[in-house]
């Protein structure tokens, strides 16, 4: 369990946290991560609204640095969702185009890099669900979250275009997860559901009628764990707003590492969850309640 | 170019634009006019045009109505109308099409999601990375629309609280990528 890692922007700013735990969790589980060097910018999804050229070549780089590290034979690590489809798209596009490799090759030659289309992209709920896997997991629990409810959100981009690890259209690879570490899982319908992505920042409206979507949906559940940094803010960030004039009640958002880091035992504090922005009163007392690991 | 300067509009715009849309054509030719792509979207509701009588139109070659309308620019890229397409069409990348052929236009009306993307690719552009807090002030002053930064005052002061954000004047940066960006201008500007 040893990976390349590619934290991307929003996780140096908005979304520290899902960072913080991200290397805290592959930690405690034993596994190693080494980032890329030099990294960039994915191009998020703005590269795609702009050009069709920089869209690929912006994640190119990056995999091409990758590649010309010494430890390139390991699968690359991805947390965000959007980065994550970003990188995978160029791998999927070039395995089937040389043409569309050698064009990225000749934009990266100003860089003097070359990608030669050996690099292996995996979010991280694949790692987490397939290379972990829940009885590891399982093994490992020193907190049990009994009685903690969870909404497994999946959002988007991780599941499609490119169904690597789960049902495009009914994910479940978070459930034994949230099971192994003791807690409940809410079924719903709407875990591979938009949250509206980037409207929120251009067409606050219909981002906002998502989100109210999502967190009707996700009422009885005491928390939604995420695994994508634009869902995460979007759920957290603009709760209040989405709910005004509704009987619906706050939902605790948490990242997923965050919710299995607390399950195996680590301090709330080395999770980052002092960062979150809907840490609803509810769910700390539920999480208060349950003892700490001995 | 600069993708941050490039695109004034010029004389071929309009030949360009056929030309342009013609491929994205190409791509939804198969299209039955079934309307699974309308059913499951999640943003149809605030769309003008459902997609499925969208694409119609691209079919039909009717590049300004196609322009005219918001449905492309309102689309999340959730990519559940091209898992569901009947006939597997590329449908999430053919509206990324629209959406840089309505950015080379710079089209009025889609004003405001043309602005964000530009200053968040600007901001990669001067750093490499982005700088949260110098592209969102670069696009308040851009709209120029004084009350648009309120409705995000709240969360900006929760996230400067929490120091995920830090307030730093726009500057012009290490040119950390402008050399790869100016090479992909280029190669975009022969094909
Ligand atoms: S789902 Fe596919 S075939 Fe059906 S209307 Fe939409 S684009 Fe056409
Ligand atoms: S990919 Fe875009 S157009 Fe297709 S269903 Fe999702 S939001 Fe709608």
């Amino acid at each position: 369990m040893n990976y390349l890692y590619y934290p991307g922007c929003s996780l140096e700013g908005t979304a520290r946290e899902y960072d913080i735990s991200t290397r805290a969790l592959m930690a405690a589980m034993g596994a190693d991560l080494v980032d890329i060097e030099d990294w960039t910018c994915c191009g998020a999804s703005a590269a795609e609204a702009l050009s069709e050229l920089l869209t690929l070549v912006l994640p190119a780089r990056n995999l091409a640095l990758a590649e010309a590290m010494d430890l390139a034979g390991r699968d690359l690590l991805v947390p965000c969702s959007a980065c994550y489809l970003n990188l995978r798209r160029v791998e999927e596009k070039t395995r089937v185009s040389h043409a569309l490799r050698d064009r990225i090759n000749e934009a990266l030659s100003v860089e003097g890099l070359v990608y030669r289309g050996q690099t292996r992209t995996r979010h991280l709920l694949d790692v987490l669900a397939r290379d972990m896997g829940a009885p590891v997991l399982g093994r490992r629990v020193a907190r049990p979250l009994t009685g903690i409810r969870v909404a497994p959100y999946y959002g988007c981009q991780c599941l499609r275009p490119y169904p690597a690890f789960d049902d495009p259209e009914t994910p479940r690879s978070m459930e034994p997860l949230i099971r192994a570490a003791g807690a409940t899982v809410h079924d719903w319908t709407m875990g591979g559901r938009c949250c509206g992505a980037s409207h929120m920042n251009t067409k606050m409206a219909v981002g906002l009628e998502r989100v109210e979507a999502l967190l009707t949906a996700a009422q009885g559940a005491d928390v939604i764990a995420t695994v994508c940094p634009m869902c995460q803010m979007n759920l957290e960030a603009f709760q209040k707003k989405a709910l005004r004039g509704t009987e619906a009640s706050p939902v605790a958002v948490v990242y997923l590492p965050q919710l299995l880091g607390l399950a195996v035992g680590l301090d709330p504090e080395v999770l980052g969850l002092g960062l979150n922005l809907a840490i609803t009163p509810d769910f700390r007392q539920k999480l208060d309640r349950i003892p700490t690991a001995a | 170019m600069a993708l941050a300067e490039e695109t004034a509009i010029d004389l071929g715009a309009m030949t360009q634009a056929t030309a342009a849309l013609d491929e994205i054509r190409a791509m939804v030719r198969p299209c039955i006019q079934c309307g699974t792509c309308t059913g499951s979207c999640p943003n149809e509701f605030a769309m003008d045009l459902t997609p499925r009588h969208m694409w119609r139109l691209v079919l039909l070659g009717r590049t300004e109505e196609v322009l005219a309308s918001r449905t492309f620019s309102l689309c999340s890229a959730c990519y559940l109308c091209s898992l569901r397409c009947p006939r597997g069409l590329p449908l999430t990348e053919a509206m990324g099409r629209l959406k840089q052929l309505a950015a080379r236009r710079r089209l009025p009306h889609l004003r405001s999601g043309n602005l964000f993307y530009r200053n968040f690719i600007a901001s990669v552009r001067r750093h490499g990375r982005v700088r949260e807090m110098e592209f969102m002030s670069l696009y308040f002053a851009q709209m120029m629309n004084p009350w648009l930064p309120l409705r995000y005052a709240g969360m900006g002061m929760r996230l400067l609280r929490r120091g995920k954000v830090e307030l730093r004047l726009p500057s012009r940066g290490s040119g950390r990528l402008v050399n790869l960006f100016d090479k992909v201008a280029e190669m975009e500007s022969r094909s």
